[in-house]
């Protein structure tokens, strides 16, 4: 695999990098991978499954660490833009899936990590999630929903389930976003990248992001762009862009963008 | 009849009682009277002392217990229950505080302890709880509630209430007296769980506790000595109500 050792080198200071900064990312793979130490023989998340089964542990599971998904909070709520391919080694398993997660009207969560892990369990959240607002008579809050899929995968910890989900919502102290996955981090912040068009995307949104009152319009096109800059260098990103918007009535599907159309608008507008 | 049918807890009798909550319910009836006001911006506990023994220690015993910073009881019945009550309502609270990350609303706990009593009714080989609790408190959004339970696992939310010995006298006495007036003020509410215990404490302000919680502060137990203070301006008052009243007639 030639682009294995090309990435080899980059791929060792990612982990490192990551593992001191992003806690949140690598984890899900040091799981993956089941060693603690660097392993120059370990292939970064740069790359996923295929390679797993011949020199990892069995896994036949189609994993979509090869990703890019993305939320950020800002003045009208929180933006999630997800891209939607899904990659079984180099080739390309399906270009149009849906990483986005319908848990209700008012909370969405992403999907990296396991497909069939995600949406099951966050179709479990949109059940506990249901019951709360039944018992209490009012909604549940992002913090306590996010609570309860930590709580769940918890767990399991150790068992296999793979699962990096950001769970975005709007309560009644604003836009709430948490990082959960199945190492049992739960982590709360204003701005997430999960997956291996991670770094691109981080690099949009932290430049993007530098003017403090985006408007709608703006952050949205922040987010398309991000993902589209993390498509076009990151092999195992691609596809359509997916974005949504949640605001204080729920969320909103603001559009859904093939990359090859965005390349060619933004290229355009470089002209 | 009832011989036959009020052994068992999980026994329905012919016509519809189950016997043994009922029974409980009269122990409840036992127990000192503790009553609950909800004001505007305070809620007021107060529950009768009971004469305490040359050589006991006064203040091993407290009816009026806080559940969390923001949410207290007093209980009417058997002690030994309603310290079990409690335990597991503190704990509830904060468990709901870990996952939900928010404290607990009035009506959740209530609802907690009223299912944890209503389990203790359906249960093979365990009698229910023998108490009725008076919860207070102030939810997130600033709302003051009072709630009752009984030993049947019911729960209802009151304006004011009076539970234990001689509860019909003061319910009434506070059915007549609860007014957006008696209310209006917090003093005027703590007066007004004063005056309704006066109706069946036989000694005064000695043998009665108090405690308030007003928004965003904690439990307060009231000391004896601001008791007195406002057991003699309520009889002060009472004076005055009777000196006008016999002037009135004199004209």
């Amino acid at each position: 695999m030639a682009l294995a050792s090309v990435l080899q080198s980059e791929s060792v200071d990612f982990s490192n990098y990551g593992r001191q900064r992003h806690g949140f990312a690598s984890g899900l793979y040091e799981a993956e991978l089941g060693l603690e130490s660097v392993g120059g023989d370990r292939l970064s998340f740069a790359l996923s499954t295929s390679c797993s089964n011949e020199d990892g542990p069995d896994r036949k599971i189609e994993f979509l660490h090869g990703t890019t998904t993305l939320a950020f909070k800002f003045q009208h709520g929180v933006i999630v833009a997800v891209d939607s391919r899904a990659t079984a080694g180099s080739y390309i398993a399906s270009q149009t899936v849906k990483k986005v997660i319908e848990i209700n009207p008012y909370l969405l969560g992403t999907m990296a990590g396991g497909a069939a892990d995600c949406s099951f369990w966050e179709r479990l959240l949109a059940r506990q999630c249901r019951v709360y607002e039944l018992r209490n008579k009012e909604r549940i809050s992002v913090a306590a929903a996010s609570k309860l899929l930590a709580n769940m995968v918890y767990q399991y910890k150790g068992m296999g389930l793979s699962m990096g989900t950001m769970v975005c919502g709007w309560d009644k102290t604003g836009p709430g976003l948490y990082y959960v996955d199945s190492e049992g981090n739960r982590v709360c912040g204003d701005l997430f990248a999960v997956g291996s068009g991670s770094m691109y995307a981080y690099g949009i949104v932290d430049s993007g992001l530098k003017q403090k009152d985006l408007t709608v319009e703006e952050a949205c096109d922040l987010g398309r762009r991000a993902i589209y800059q993390a498509t076009y260098r990151d092999a195992y990103s691609g596809g359509q862009v997916n974005l949504y918007h949640v605001h204080s009535e729920g969320w909103t599907r603001v559009s859904q963008s093939d990359v090859l159309m965005l390349h060619q608008q933004y290229q355009a507008e470089k002209a | 009849m009832a011989a036959r049918y009020d052994r068992a807890i999980t026994v329905f009798s012919p016509d519809g009682h189950l016997f043994q909550v009922e029974y409980a319910q009269e122990a409840v009836k036992k127990g000192s009277t503790a009553v609950g006001i909800r004001g505007k911006d305070i809620v007021v506990l107060g529950v009768e002392k009971k004469s305490v023994a040359k050589l006991q220690e006064e203040r091993t015993v407290r009816k009026i217990c806080a559940l969390d910073d923001h949410v207290c009881m007093a209980f009417a019945g058997l002690t030994a229950d309603a310290r079990i009550v409690i335990n597991r309502a503190r704990v509830e609270c904060q468990s709901h505080r870990l996952t939900v990350e928010d404290p607990v609303t009035v009506e959740y706990i209530t609802r907690h302890i009223a299912t944890l009593k209503q389990r203790y009714t359906q249960s093979n080989g365990r009698r229910p709880f023998g108490i009725s609790a008076l919860i207070v408190g102030f939810d997130c959004d600033g709302t003051p509630r009072l709630y009752q339970t009984d030993p049947s696992g019911t729960y209802h939310a009151w304006k004011a209430n009076a539970i234990g010995r001689s509860a019909k006298t003061v319910r009434e006495f506070l059915e007549k007296n609860y007014t957006e007036e008696s209310i209006a003020t917090d003093n005027e509410s703590i007066k007004l769980a004063i005056k309704a215990l006066l109706e069946v404490v036989q000694s005064g302000g000695k043998n009665i506790e108090l405690a308030v919680i007003r928004r965003n502060q904690s439990l307060k137990l009231l000391e004896s000595k601001e008791i007195e203070t406002l057991v003699t301006e309520i009889e002060k008052e009472k004076e005055e109500e009777a000196e006008k009243k016999k002037q009135k007639k004199s004209t």
